[in-house]
């Protein structure tokens, strides 16, 4: 993990609706993985303080001299606002590449990619690595509307098969990710799921996986404070190993991804079991 | 392609022009032990001699371990540790942070992994690092407070143990044992007698006199008082109309409550001139940090801003030192005893330069006109 005073290299608008900033941070892509994550601070203002976390939606470690992260986000409020009016040649404070990443199969060659809305963006660098690896890649990506699917020209080029779900059915099938899950699975012969996007999705996604006996790895977002693991906001309920207590495990640095099985996603909300032990660290 | 590489070397600008990565060096060496003549920050804290008056506070620093990797803890006057209670807590149920205007809520409920694991692995780690180590403890009960404090004794390279009697309080229902004197004279009565190492008393600002309750903390026999915890808060989603915390209610922290955490100081300084405070709330930069020192802080505890910033204390450390130095005053303790907003003349036991502004003091008029 790196803090440095990265610079903008460039922002442009990514679509109807959302902002990609590439960041000139040598460093953090070098080592990044995909599913990890960076924490920008946006310019300061009184209505926010906090750093923003994002997924890492691409590297570019080709010019070594002065290698690239992008990520790709919405406006949400006034931090990510200030983000999105950032230009070429600002300078911004950036600390990552941030927590555990996606996991490369070592023998099974089909993963199928499953994205909802914003928080598909980390299938682009997870995609790109599996392909690298000699991996058959599909993907399977919803959102609300057509305007909310994070670029759709560049999913077709990066899934052998990629199929699109809109609530509105204004692009692709008219529905949910998960309604076309299990055929998809079936038709690409898909051994692993790769998983990243609302909450509801991935817990869908995780019991269709379990139906059909496959791994699945779920990339989490929580609400965060410093994303560094000092603040504890961003804990998820996780199974322990024997899968007889339910730990508050931080999403920032043992996640954000996790096994979509050991994730207790019922419990979310509600008081947890005593912990048996600390969690892997 | 040696075109290529030949372009990347001699024409364009090479990372290190770009970046600026973290230089450990130059920080030791800037932070006082290089060599270079800086202001002396040294305090006394109870009796403790720190080396700066810049520690961090609790539940903002986890154990160090994770700040470790972005500064030197040895910058540090000491790591107050997350406070930790008898057997592992979980906390609160997410959702557990609300960002607010100028601040943070937070509803994280203590998760902690019980002072035997902090026993085990992180003051090792912390003794390691060579930084002296605050340890705040909690509980829900009285007799929860006895055992962790119980369990500290003698604890390497623990200098004080804070008693976080701001947290919910199960024997007196949905109280805080620092919102009466007589459960916070209580506890700390019980957990200093069980300690050799001097007791702060953290409390709460949603009191409604918090002399009252210091008071009752200092005759249980505190060495010191840590000022203040987070406000009490809440925050609504509007489309649901339900609370934006899984804990409903949540504290809140920050730029937004500097000034409550300075008139708590400043207060309390009123009261007891001569007790060792630690002050916090909101301090974001060196300004904040000389601001509660007027007030009547002898160390500052640094919280939210680590999360912004991992480097907080050492920018404010430097600050402070810079401050010390642009003012032409060689210490700490020397711009402590020029003034500070106190109504009475400085206590006997005060330090021996509190009589007048020395010949090294600065130009009178930005310091003496406070």
């Amino acid at each position: 993990m790196k803090q440095y005073t990265g610079e903008v290299l460039s922002h442009r608008k990514h679509g109807e609706e959302y902002h990609s900033l590439t960041v000139v941070a040598p460093d953090i892509a070098a080592s990044a993985r995909p599913g990890q994550f960076v924490n920008l601070r946006p310019p300061a203002d009184r209505y926010y303080i906090l750093r923003r976390p994002f997924s890492i939606c691409r590297v570019n470690r080709g010019s070594g001299w002065a290698a690239t992260i992008e990520v790709i986000f919405d406006i949400r409020g006034p931090g990510t606002a200030a983000l999105a009016a950032m230009r070429a040649h600002d300078p911004i404070d950036v600390i990552g590449p941030i927590g555990q990443g996606f996991a490369i199969p070592k023998n099974r060659q089909a993963c199928l990619l499953i994205g909802g809305g914003v928080g598909a963006t980390p299938l682009f660098f997870l995609g790109e690595e599996l392909r690298a690896a000699g991996k058959r890649v599909d993907v399977l990506c919803g959102a609300s509307r057509a305007s909310r699917l994070v670029n759709t020209l560049e999913l077709k080029r990066l899934g052998a098969m990629t199929e699109f779900t809109t609530d509105d059915g204004s692009v692709g099938y008219h529905g949910l990710v998960t309604d076309l899950l299990p055929n998809m699975i079936e038709r690409c012969g898909s051994e692993v799921l790769y998983a990243c996007g609302p909450r509801p999705m991935l817990q869908a996604v995780t019991a269709i996986a379990i139906k059909y006996r496959l791994p699945v790895q779920v990339a989490l977002e929580e609400q965060m404070a410093c994303g560094i693991g000092i603040c504890l906001s961003c804990v998820a309920p996780i199974y322990n190993q024997k899968g007889t207590g339910v730990m508050h495990v931080r999403t920032c640095l043992e996640g954000p991804v996790f096994n979509g099985a050991r994730v207790a996603w019922d419990r979310y909300g509600t008081d947890l079991d005593e912990a048996d032990g600390p969690p892997g660290n | 392609m040696s075109d290529i590489e030949d372009l990347t070397t001699t024409e364009l600008l090479r990372p290190s022009e770009l970046v600026k990565p973290i230089d450990r060096k130059a920080e030791a060496e800037a932070a006082g032990r290089g060599g270079r003549p800086q202001a002396d920050l040294s305090v006394r804290l109870a009796g403790i001699p720190l080396r700066s008056p810049i520690v961090t506070a609790s539940g903002c620093f986890a154990s160090g371990k994770e700040i470790a990797e972005f500064m030197d803890l040895r910058v540090l006057g000491a790591v107050v540790v997350k406070s930790m209670t008898l057997e592992p807590w979980q906390g609160k149920p997410p959702p557990r942070m609300v960002e607010t205007p100028s601040g943070m809520l937070n509803a994280i409920g203590l998760q902690n992994k019980g002072v035997d694991y902090f026993l085990r692995y992180d003051l090792q780690a912390l003794n390691a690092a060579k930084v002296p180590v605050i340890a705040s403890i909690a509980g829900n009960t009285q007799q929860e407070f006895v055992r962790v404090a119980d369990r500290l004794r003698g604890a390497p390279g623990v200098i004080a143990v804070e008693v976080n009697i701001s947290c919910p309080n199960l024997e007196d229902r949905s109280s805080m044992f620092s919102h009466d004197p007589k459960a916070t004279a209580g506890v700390i009565g019980n957990v200093r007698r069980c300690l050799e190492v001097p007791v702060f008393a953290k409390l709460s600002p949603n009191v409604t006199s918090i002399t009252d309750i210091a008071g009752a903390a200092l005759d249980a026999g505190a060495a010191g008082l840590s000022l203040i915890n987070t406000l009490l808060g809440m925050a609504i989603d509007i489309e649901t109309g339900k609370p934006r915390l899984g804990g409903v209610m949540g504290g809140l922290s920050g730029p937004a409550i500097r000034p409550v955490a300075v008139r708590a100081v400043y207060e309390v300084r009123q009261a007891y001139p001569d007790v060792p405070i630690i002050g916090m709330g909101g301090v974001m930069d060196y300004k904040d940090a000389l601001e509660m020192i007027w007030a009547g802080a002898n160390a500052v505890a640094i919280g939210t801003a680590n999360f912004i910033d991992p480097r907080s204390t050492l920018d404010i450390t430097r600050g402070i030192e810079r401050f010390l130095v642009e003012h032409g005053i060689r210490s700490l303790s020397r711009l402590r005893a020029l003034s500070g907003p106190r109504s009475s003349p400085p206590a006997p036991s005060a330090t021996p330069a509190s009589a007048a502004p020395s010949p090294g003091a600065p130009p009178s008029a930005p310091l003496s006109r406070r």
